[in-house]
């Protein structure tokens, strides 16, 4: 006994100022270790940018839709609907080869193809970006109230139950056949038909999402509901939004293909990829007019596989689980 | 489950209702000329007035939905204004569905037994080569336009192998391509799903043990991986129904195979209202029908599934 609390009485000696010093501490270097320089865009976009193929279909998308905007300025354009006369004879000069003046040839009544395919491109592409539009949001609030209310919840999920049970192509035929045809009335009538997958499908997610612990804390927190779902629901959702949003694109497109080809698209006046296509199969018998469908069929393939590859890509960027 | 087929059977019965109803509303919106047929250019306006009110399209809305009841249940879908002039449309439309149906539940048939085992073979071979073409096909089919490609396939794919160009009865082997166009869609989406879902499914515990236990690949893939997969296989079927049905739209037109796609899409351009209102009719039908029969098919594959439940949601 004698002999440790001798020790001990000298460690209490030794304890003295100089073995124990207060080390300074540095406030700024303190904020900095709790601090993460993660941000969600950013490594969204950094991931991204590790698809190379996708990276460069998506300068190509940009590239196209500059050069659709800018393409009637440029020097040495015809224009989409004027007929063309020949100078000798002054008949129409139906059905020419691509040559030096007119660079994808002529159609089968004298009009220029190369202006005709940018210019539906256009056409094609503004339908296809509004359709998008309109779906995601009419289709997130829909979805979102279908989801997080459950006083919605039976009525939506009936009403779905009927509407489901309807081809979308018969909608589309029906809605066309009834609305005049124009750029306004194909996209009113894609857009009634496009929302219910996308609303159906952020329902599917909210209501995995909605009793989790972080919402069940946010609601007992007092939080409103419009705020969690703004702010907890929809961030987790923002890659699968993105990719319905980009898949739209070409199904939009594909739709108005389809309803030129049935005879409910656009009047001939208004150039789109679905009307030059339907020109271009007329045609199609004799293989030397074949470019004609083969040049509008190739533009409209580019666009439509750039928009899917681009946003499935970026729905795996947008995934923070890929991020690390 | 008795019960619940009752159920799922009510709810489509009520669909179909609802449906009429929209498709009669919608219809009666279109410009009265589509009801006088050619001769409307030969009718003074009281004479057109007459032919109208002759029609009962002059009655109360209620009446005419009455009336529109009453005939359907009879059998009677109106007759033919321009198509094929005073012939009921039932006749019209009779002589077609068979070639619609034989060639939709072949696409199906032929799009299941190349989609699934070419998912499985790409799950096997996950990044190589096949997965590779595989990926790139399905990547190609979902997203471009199938216009498109039916349109290419019919005017070069005839060329190469110097197949017919158009439908004949006589020659099976016009039958082929249109049949493989109508199933390429099916086949892609069917692929695309196999695959994701036999490479998250060898990836489980339980195929892990199996795999330690030494049971033998063979024994593992049929009797656990793909017992497991009939069911959402199963609930995949209806929307494979109804993606032929839009398909055969396009490809009975384009090879003027003598079905009800092309028929709908002739009603259209020569303006024939009864003939039109008969195939809408018809064709969300065949939607309702495929659905009931999807729902029902999983009802039985899947033991998990929850009879009776009331509003559930796919």
């Amino acid at each position: 006994m004698g002999l440790y609390s001798e020790e001990i009485r000298n460690i209490t000696d030794k304890s003295s100022e100089q073995l124990f010093e207060f080390a300074s501490s540095d406030e700024s270097k303190a904020e900095q270790s709790g601090y993460s320089n993660y941000s969600y865009w950013r490594s969204t976009w950094k991931s991204f940018l590790k698809n190379k193929l996708a990276v460069f279909l998506l300068i190509l998308v940009i590239g196209i839709v500059f050069f659709v905007l800018i393409q009637p300025y440029l020097p040495y354009q015809k224009s989409p609907t004027e007929i063309y006369l020949d100078e000798e004879t002054g008949y129409q000069v139906r059905n020419l080869s691509p040559n030096d003046e007119f660079w994808f040839g002529t159609n089968s009544i004298g009009q220029d193809l190369w202006s005709r395919i940018w210019a539906g491109t256009r056409t094609s592409l503004l339908i296809g970006v509004v359709v998008a539009f309109v779906e995601v949001i009419v289709g997130i609030t829909i979805g979102a109230l279908w989801g997080y209310s459950r006083r919605l919840e039976t009525p939506i999920s009936h009403a779905y139950n009927v509407i489901e049970n309807i081809p979308t192509t018969i909608v589309l035929i029906l809605m066309s056949l009834i609305l005049r045809p124009s750029i306004s009335t194909i996209i009113i009538a894609m857009c009634i038909t496009g929302w219910v997958e996308m609303a159906r499908f952020l329902r599917n997610q909210i209501v995995i999402l909605r009793d989790r612990e972080y919402n069940l804390a946010s609601r007992t927190l007092g939080t409103p509901s419009h705020r969690i779902i703004l702010k907890n629901l929809l961030p987790y959702l923002v890659s699968i939004i993105m990719l319905r949003m980009s898949l739209a694109i070409p199904f939009a497109i594909g739709a108005e293909v389809f309803l030129t080809y049935i005879g409910l698209g656009l009047p001939i006046s208004e150039p789109s990829l679905g009307n030059l296509i339907n020109e271009g199969r007329v045609l199609m018998m004799s293989p030397d007019l074949r470019y004609q469908l083969i040049f509008p069929s190739v533009v409209l393939s580019i666009i439509t596989i750039s928009f899917y590859i681009i946003g499935n890509s970026f729905a795996d960027a947008a995934d923070p689980k890929n991020h690390v | 489950m008795l019960g619940y087929i009752g159920k799922r059977l009510l709810q489509s019965v009520v669909t179909l209702l609802v449906i009429i109803t929209i498709v009669f509303l919608l219809l009666r919106l279109l410009p009265e000329e589509g009801y006088l047929g050619a001769a409307a250019d030969k009718m003074s306006p009281e004479q057109q007035e007459v032919y109208l009110t002759s029609l009962g399209l002059r009655d109360p809305i209620l009446v005419q939905l009455g009336n529109f009841y009453s005939d359907l249940v009879r059998g009677d879908f109106g007759k033919s204004i321009t198509y094929r002039t005073d012939v009921p449309v039932l006749d019209i439309i009779a002589d077609k569905i068979m070639y619609s149906l034989s060639f939709g539940l072949a696409a199906v048939a032929l799009s299941i037994l190349v989609g699934v085992p070419l998912g499985i073979l790409m799950a096997q071979m996950k990044g190589r080569w096949l997965d590779r073409l595989g990926t790139g096909y399905i990547v190609f089919i979902v997203a471009v336009p199938s216009m498109v490609y039916f349109l290419l396939i019919q005017v070069y794919i005839t060329d190469i192998f110097k197949l017919p160009m158009l439908f004949d009865q006589d020659k099976p082997i016009s039958w082929l391509l249109p049949l493989i166009s109508l199933a390429l869609g099916p086949i892609a989406s069917y692929a695309m799903w196999m695959r994701r879902y036999m490479v998250d499914e060898l990836n489980k515990d339980y195929i892990k043990l199996a795999r330690a236990k030494g049971v033998k690949e063979r024994t593992l893939m049929f009797s656990h991986v793909m017992r497991n997969a009939f069911i959402p296989l199963a609930q995949y079927l209806p929307a494979t129904i109804l993606f032929t049905i839009t398909g055969s739209i396009y490809i009975e037109s384009l090879y003027s195979i003598p079905g009800m796609g092309g028929l709908l899409v002739d009603a259209i351009q020569r303006q024939d209202n009864a003939v039109v209102q008969g195939l809408v009719l018809i064709f969300s039908s065949l939607g309702i029908i495929g659905l009931f029969l999807g729902d029902i098919a999983m009802a039985l594959v899947d033991p998990r599934i929850k009879l009776g439940r009331g509003e559930s949601v796919r």
